[in-house]
């Protein structure tokens, strides 16, 4: 699935979950991420040389290469990549930021691997076409074995618990059936012997993702409940919706029960309330969506609020350049030219929809580079200042 | 005023309409930018890395003369290669629009005891944005030496040329402490004191720098160590005076113009493109030149547009050139030997007191200036 969370969510749990992480290295790596080696290798470092050996060989950076590419549905592409030794793995239902190159250009989005997260040495994505998005559009038109990806460190607090709920409802709409299937098939590597329920959402059964696998899974899990469902056929009916009779259907009471929710904002609007109604702990539904940034993009200026994300500041948003902007909210951002040739005021911009004012291109990737003196916002955003 | 140039009679309408211009050849150079641009520089990179391993391994047969010149020859390319296609266009932001972190203006960092964010405050806004204005823009003799009839002549002028072959030599060091402003120390106008951080930071980075060239790769070779030593040090004197040839070529040639702070109060966007055009001297070369010079042989197209990756500048200086000409504007342009030769007389005439009368002296080379017609002087201000 798509996730397009923001930075601030995301910096305190990669506190907390990568903490323990570290990636796998041998002696040789260690030689090669030695000072000494910095030193003679320096300014670049030692990732800039195994590179061009093999991409996928750097010590720092994290990387895999595509080993497979299969087709599910007409609208998504499973990739089985392999990731280099600079990866530090992921929990079941984390996402993870994705870098291709497009033209030159590096886009990133974060996807949600499918695959159990004690399959080492392997991630799976399960990438479903989402309009306007170009790495999706991407991946479904060009992907193929021996290219190179770029791995960001996993993110996310949309995990199972420790230790493992006894009872589990997995409940996926469209492409937000990856979290739950990397959960389904880590618990299955974990000889989970509970009872799960595995519930997913899609508009007609040509879309349905990974049902096979999942039927299959049922012969290594004895109290696995498989429900696959479409909503946009002329029988869906009642069958097309989330609540509490459904859930009721899945595992029979709900008490002791832990939910897992990932789609779009219909399915994650109706959770709480079927949940709660067929007696579930509220305490115990995950959930997890993704929000579109909001865009305005018209002539005038925009409104929303802008986010100083490291002073921790908050300001509408009002006439003039970002860096005007972020002065009068009483930041002292670095600055030079004022006129956008000299880039010292470049500045990571976390989220949200930019305009540059000299050629006019609104801009809503996330985590990219800006210039301030050059940038105005066309709606929220969120500045790494 | 300086009096070697012939200022163009432009109207303020016809300087913004020339702003203009030149934002269209920016815009149209912007959208095409891609996959040609970053498979340019990755084979640059490609070539310097292995130019760098290639010079390090053979200098550690430098008791053999052959493997000595090719190893110095192949590490002084990679450093030539490094500090100015990669280096100086890198940090400039040319390759910010692949969103590459390697390729990162603000990260990025050069094999040079310059440290990157000092060059980023000194080149990319003091002398991009100021260029050419005596007193705002510090690349005019780098505090060192008299580069313009404009500043007043004192007694240590006298040591120009010798002033300017240190600087040469030393080039890289230079770099480094520019933004120290001794000069400005020197005259009470600032203290040790406030230029501590920088200080620090030349120190962390040039200590690296020595450490790895001087040190750690000389003793690693063993008996060879005298012969990596050399070698390393003739590699990064052959960077330093052939980066101060072709920078020096960038705006101190006969015929580029410079300006005062009162003439570029309030100028336009038109304006400052205008003042970037007169100002700037470009080479003439073939393509391995403009690539060892990191493609400052288009000055004048680095300077209207830092930010576009330089193997462009070569397509774009049609447009340039074109432009010019329509607007009667010189456009400075030379071989090597004839930019140097005349920056070299103007080092040399600086050193001695007194101002030059209008017009270039009689039997002196002068660059050729297609399209310029000798004009009173005019108010650049728009």
């Amino acid at each position: 699935m798509v996730n397009t969370r923001t930075l601030i969510e995301a910096k305190d749990e990669t506190m907390a979950t990568l903490a323990s992480r570290t990636p796998r290295g041998g002696l040789t790596r260690r030689v090669l991420a030695s000072p000494v080696v910095d030193l003679l290798l320096g300014p670049h470092g030692v990732d800039r040389y195994l590179e061009l050996i093999r991409p996928t060989l750097t010590v720092a950076e994290a990387r895999a290469q595509i080993t497979a590419v299969q087709r599910q549905t007409a609208r998504s592409v499973t990739l089985t990549l392999a990731p280099n030794r600079a990866w530090a793995g992921f929990d079941a239902g984390q996402y993870v930021a994705i870098g291709v190159e497009i033209d030159g250009v590096r886009r990133t989005r974060t996807y949600s691997p499918a695959g159990s997260a004690h399959a080492s040495g392997q991630l799976e994505l399960t990438v479903t076409e989402h309009p306007g998005g170009a790495v999706s559009a991407h991946l479904l038109r060009a992907a193929r074995p021996g290219a190179i990806v770029h791995l960001g460190d996993a993110q996310g607090t949309f995990v199972l618990p420790q230790p493992r709920p006894r009872r589990l409802v997995l409940i996926s709409g469209g492409s937000g059936i990856t979290p739950p299937m990397s959960m389904l098939r880590t618990l299955v590597d974990e000889g989970h012997d509970g009872q799960i329920a595995f519930l997913h959402y899609a508009r007609t059964p040509g879309d349905w993702l990974y049902e096979p696998e999942v039927r299959a899974l049922q012969r290594r899990h004895p109290a696995l409940h498989v429900d696959y469902r479409a909503t946009r056929t002329r029988d869906s009916g009642p069958r097309a919706r989330l609540d509490a009779a459904t859930l009721r259907g899945l595992l029979g009471d709900l008490d002791g029960a832990t939910a897992a929710v990932c789609g779009p904002p219909g399915l994650l609007d109706a959770a709480p309330d079927a949940w709660q109604e067929a007696g579930g702990d509220p305490a115990r539904l995950l959930t997890e969506t993704f929000t579109p940034p909001r865009l305005l993009v018209g002539a005038g200026s925009a409104t929303g609020t802008l986010r100083f994300l490291r002073s921790d500041r908050t300001a509408e948003i009002s006439e003039g350049t970002l860096l005007e902007q972020a002065e009068a909210a009483g930041l002292s951002p670095q600055f030079g030219c004022r006129m956008g040739i000299c880039h010292t005021c470049t500045c990571r911009k976390a989220a949200g929809a930019v305009r540059n004012l000299r050629t006019g291109a609104v801009s809503d990737e996330e985590n990219e580079d800006i210039q301030l003196c050059i940038s105005a916002p066309a709606g929220d955003v969120a500045l790494d200042l | 005023m300086t009096t070697n140039a012939t200022p163009p009679n432009l109207t303020a309408e016809q300087i913004e309409a020339l702003g203009d211009e030149l934002d269209e050849v920016r815009g149209r150079a912007l959208v095409d930018l891609g996959e040609r641009d970053a498979a340019y520089i990755r084979n640059v990179i490609k070539a310097q890395r292995a130019l760098e391993i290639t010079g390090r391994g053979l200098l550690f047969a430098g008791l053999l003369p052959p493997a000595w010149i090719g190893g110095t020859t192949a590490l002084a390319l990679s450093k030539i290669l490094d500090n100015m296609e990669i280096g100086h266009n890198v940090m400039h932001g040319q390759y910010d629009w692949m969103k590459d972190p390697a390729l990162d203006s603000k990260r990025f960092e050069w094999d040079t005891a310059c440290p990157g964010d000092q060059w980023r405050h000194s080149h990319n806004y003091m002398h991009h944005t100021h260029t050419n204005v005596l007193g705002k823009d510090r690349d005019i003799g780098y505090g060192i030496l008299r580069m313009s009839e404009d500043q007043p002549w004192r007694r240590r002028d006298l040591g120009n040329p010798l002033y300017a072959t240190l600087l040469a030599l030393l080039f890289q060091w230079g770099v480094a402490v520019h933004d120290l402003e001794v000069d400005r120390i020197e005259a009470g106008e600032i203290s040790w004191a406030d230029k501590r951080d920088i200080l620090s930071a030349v120190w962390r980075k040039g200590r690296r720098q020595v450490l790895k060239d001087y040190v750690v790769f000389p003793l690693l070779a063993g008996p060879s160590a005298p012969f990596v030593l050399a070698g390393n040090l003739t590699a990064n004197l052959s960077r330093n005076v052939w980066s101060f040839m072709i920078i020096f070529c960038g705006h101190f040639p006969e015929g580029t113009r410079e300006f005062s702070e009162e003439e570029v109060e309030n100028e336009t966007r038109g304006g400052w493109y205008l003042r970037q055009m007169l100002g700037s001297a470009n080479l003439t070369g073939g393509r391995l030149f403009h690539l060892l010079s990191g493609n400052l042989s288009h000055q004048i197209e680095h300077h209207l547009f830092p930010d576009i990756p330089a193997h462009r500048y070569a397509e774009i200086a049609v447009e340039v050139r074109a432009i010019c000409e329509r607007y009667g504007l010189p456009y400075n342009t030379g071989p090597l030997h004839r930019q140097f030769g005349s920056v070299v007389k103007k080092i040399v005439r600086l050193a001695l007191p007194g101002r030059r009368q209008a017009g270039p002296e009689a039997g002196e080379p002068t660059a050729s200036q297609e399209g310029a017609a000798p004009e009173p002087e005019l108010a650049m201000a728009a």
